[in-house]
């Protein structure tokens, strides 16, 4: 900047230099108010309630309880049945259902003419760009009583029933795979539009089968791709609510109530803000939990390549 | 070099400019201090019901003719009932949410008390002549513990056996048909079902969907027939594990897995209740529901769906005891008050507000239009009431056998606790003694040593 600052080592050399740091720190400083304000505090809020009898209504104040929440929690059948139900939505409709459905209509649309590849990318991304909420009464009205899909089988003279009302967990899967696909097949069209066509004409040389080409160097070279996408998706789908409460509110009888409708009624339906934020924070911690599988998996990838 | 010092001048004020709007906040929304001032009022809007909206409309008009100046702010919070609990909770929080008059369920009110957010009315009360008019229960139905009134009531209501007298006499019932035991009311049923294909025999309210209709004119009705009860008023204690409970329940299994009632999806609907009074009774598609006072509010010209032959249609008889067991029949009653936040910014003129919407013309226009069964004793001699509907003499009627919800603070965690029960029981996910098994230890966790064991006496 200036020859003034020339005199390195020197205590006005050194007050100069942090001065200068706290100067160049300057046009951060509006982005980390914002973020210690909206973000970091609001979480602070949130753990300190989670350990708290907090309540919407019935008492004033909040006494600290200590691990009471948690150990509520894990001691409560409700509450063991709508992890299962998480685990079981989040393992049906992100890690097997959108993500290997979202790779297949990558790999069927890359040897796809170019017609069909931009409808099918259409269709597909539309159901994507629809908010969580429509898309939720779409298929609560397909799979209803008096829905569409009673009267394509009605039709076939197969017998009908309400889908919402006796597979609600599946139901509100098979939705969230509808929706969500499209992510996935956007992450793997990029990672397989990277894959050098030469290896695999080269492979194809060797003798080597459109299945073997796939698992043997297609997947491999996407590897980083698919744990990363795995990540983002299992996150996501972790804390689908609007969907879930749109199209079954959590029933019948909490029949697929995941920790996000469990938390949002014990908080504000039941009034327990105290155990509903608890129950955030396991869920918090789950994520957590899948984070680190897929960042190890990255890593483990990384030392062995 | 001077630009540059500009620019961090400029930085410096932004941050300082954003710091003091997030710290800073917004002050209070409505004028102080000047003449003019504004007051917010909250009630519920749901459904195709409007008749407090056009009630309260009137009411503000009235208002700001005789007090210039002051503007009411009418705000509804348009949602089910138990979103607008939690809406209202919500906005009672906050001194920059909060509303100056809120509409509240007695169910809740000492709930709610024991929050901290209502005012106490004592001191405004002293030298209101009014109070005098009101009947005692209602009197207490917003006193506290501490012994003070925080809301003043605008009605009660009772509950009963609504029934369709076309439906029944297809069934080959008569029109004057009235159960003695929880059995009559099943045989009617099955007698319905067989008769009328299409139309929902009986119609009992159960499940989370529903909210509080589903432990009051569903579960309740059912318990308090048993000789059984939720709390035992001499020692002060929620009552769990009792036979009665295990019976209520099991009549629902049966109404709801015999294909009596209405499918338990149609059940678990949030807008289920307003379904059947506003649609499917005024069709013929319900033979009987057991229901409130209140319901043909719904019929009436100024009501969501006019229907003025229903007086000839509908007819109505008390919910019979289980076994016909004395006093022979069963109703609850619960009710809903004015109050005043504690956050409000002009406890005065919602004072004033109050005062000119339970006064007795005000309160007698209400009670006509939606049905109420009156609290104030000038209200409920007037002959413009007792003329207004031919079912008010019945549902007054059972004001004497009539039971209060024990609506202390935890009674809205119980009441949820119910819920949950007659859902998992009307669903098949539990069976009736799984389900009050779930209920009896929800119980114990909410209540802590206020409970006991057994049926009471």
């Amino acid at each position: 900047m200036s020859v003034a600052t020339v005199g390195a080592g020197t205590a006005v050399g050194r007050y100069q230099r942090s001065r200068r740091a706290l100067l160049r720190g300057m046009p951060v400083a509006p982005a980390v108010v914002l973020l210690v304000v909206f973000l970091a505090g609001p979480i602070l809020y949130c753990v300190y309630s989670a350990f708290t009898n907090m309540a919407l209504t019935g008492s004033s104040g909040a006494d600290f309880v200590g691990l009471a929440n948690f150990q509520k929690a894990f001691t409560s059948a409700e509450f063991g049945r709508s992890v299962l139900y998480t685990l079981f939505f989040t393992l049906v409709s992100a890690v097997i259902g959108q993500n290997v459905l979202g790779m297949a209509l990558a790999l069927l649309m890359r040897s796809g003419s170019q017609v069909v590849r931009a409808v099918v990318s259409a269709i597909v991304i539309g159901a994507w760009v629809l908010p969580e909420v429509v898309a939720g009464y779409l298929w609560a009205v397909f799979l209803g009583k008096g829905g569409s899909l009673n009267g394509i089988l009605h039709f076939l003279h197969l017998p009908t029933q309400n889908w919402l009302f006796t597979t609600p967990i599946l139901a509100v899967s098979i939705a969230n795979i509808w929706r969500g696909t499209a992510f996935s097949m956007l992450v793997y069209s990029a990672a397989l539009s990277e894959v050098p066509k030469e290896i695999e004409e080269a492979a194809t040389v060797d003798g080597a089968s459109g299945f073997r080409r796939l698992t043997s160097i297609t997947v491999p070279m996407v590897k980083r791709s698919i744990a990363t996408n795995l990540m983002l998706i299992t996150l996501q789908t972790l804390s689908v609510f609007g969907l879930i409460y749109t199209m079954t509110g959590g029933g019948p009888s909490g029949k697929s109530q995941t920790l996000p409708l469990y938390a949002y009624e014990q908080a504000f339906q039941f009034s327990q803000l105290g155990y509903g934020t608890a129950l955030a924070l396991v869920l918090l911690f789950i994520g957590g939990v899948f984070s680190i599988i897929y960042l190890r998996a990255l890593r483990l990838e990384d030392s062995t390549s | 070099m001077h630009s540059k010092r500009i620019t961090y001048a400029a930085l410096a004020a932004m941050v300082a400019a954003t710091a003091a709007a997030c710290g800073g906040g917004s002050g209070n929304g409505s004028a102080s201090g000047s003449g003019d001032s504004k007051v917010t009022v909250t009630y519920q809007q749901f459904g195709a019901s409007h008749v407090q909206q056009n009630f309260l409309t009137g009411v503000k008009a009235e208002f700001e003719k005789a007090h210039p100046g002051t503007t009411i702010d009418l705000q509804p919070i348009v949602a089910s009932e138990d979103d607008y609990y939690t809406k209202l909770q919500l906005q009672m929080r906050s001194p920059r949410t909060s509303p100056d008059v809120v509409y509240e369920d007695t169910f809740l009110i000492n709930s709610d008390i024991e929050a901290g957010y209502l005012l106490p009315l004592d001191d405004k009360m002293k030298g209101w002549s009014d109070w005098d008019q009101f009947i005692d229960t209602a009197k207490g139905a917003a006193r506290a513990l501490d012994g003070k009134t925080y809301g003043i009531p605008d009605g009660t209501d009772t509950r009963g056996v609504w029934f369709n007298k076309d439906l029944l006499r297809k069934a080959g019932l008569p029109a004057n048909w009235q159960p003695r035991t929880w059995d009559d009311l099943l045989s009617a049923a099955r007698a319905v079902k067989a008769a009328a294909p299409g139309v929902i025999p009986l119609n009992v309210y159960a499940g989370k969907g529903v909210g509080e209709a589903a432990s009051m004119q569903g579960f309740e009705m059912l318990l308090y027939g048993t000789g059984d009860t939720l709390y035992d008023h001499e020692s002060s204690k929620w009552v769990v594990g009792s036979k009665g409970f295990k019976d209520g329940l099991q009549f629902l299994k049966t109404v709801y897995s015999e294909g009596l009632g209405p499918t338990a999806q149609q059940a678990l609907d949030p807008n289920w209740a307003n379904t059947v009074s506003q649609e499917l009774l005024p069709k013929g598609k319900v033979a009987i529901s057991i229901d409130g006072s209140w319901v043909s509010q719904n019929w009436q010209k100024t009501g969501s769906n006019p229907w003025p032959q229903w007086q000839k249609t509908m007819g109505t008889a008390a919910m019979p005891t289980q076994n016909g067991q004395a006093p022979g029949k069963v109703s609850l009653s619960g009710g809903w008050t004015y109050a005043i936040p504690k956050n409000s910014d002009n406890p005065d003129a919602a004072w004033q507000f109050i005062q000119l919407v339970t006064n007795k013309a005000n309160n007698l226009t209400w009670c006509v239009n939606n049905v109420q069964i009156p609290v104030r004793k000038d209200v409920a001699k007037d002959p413009k009431y007792t003329n207004a509907n031919p079912t008010n003499a019945f549902f007054s009627g059972l004001v004497p056998i009539t039971t209060y919800r024990p609506a202390y603070a935890v009674y809205p965690r119980v009441s949820n606790e119910i819920q949950v029960a007659s859902e998992a029981v009307v669903t098949g996910q539990a069976g009736v003694d799984a389900a009050a098994a779930q209920y009896d230890e929800q119980v114990k966790s909410i209540a802590g040593d206020a409970v006991t064991n057994g049926s009471v006496s």
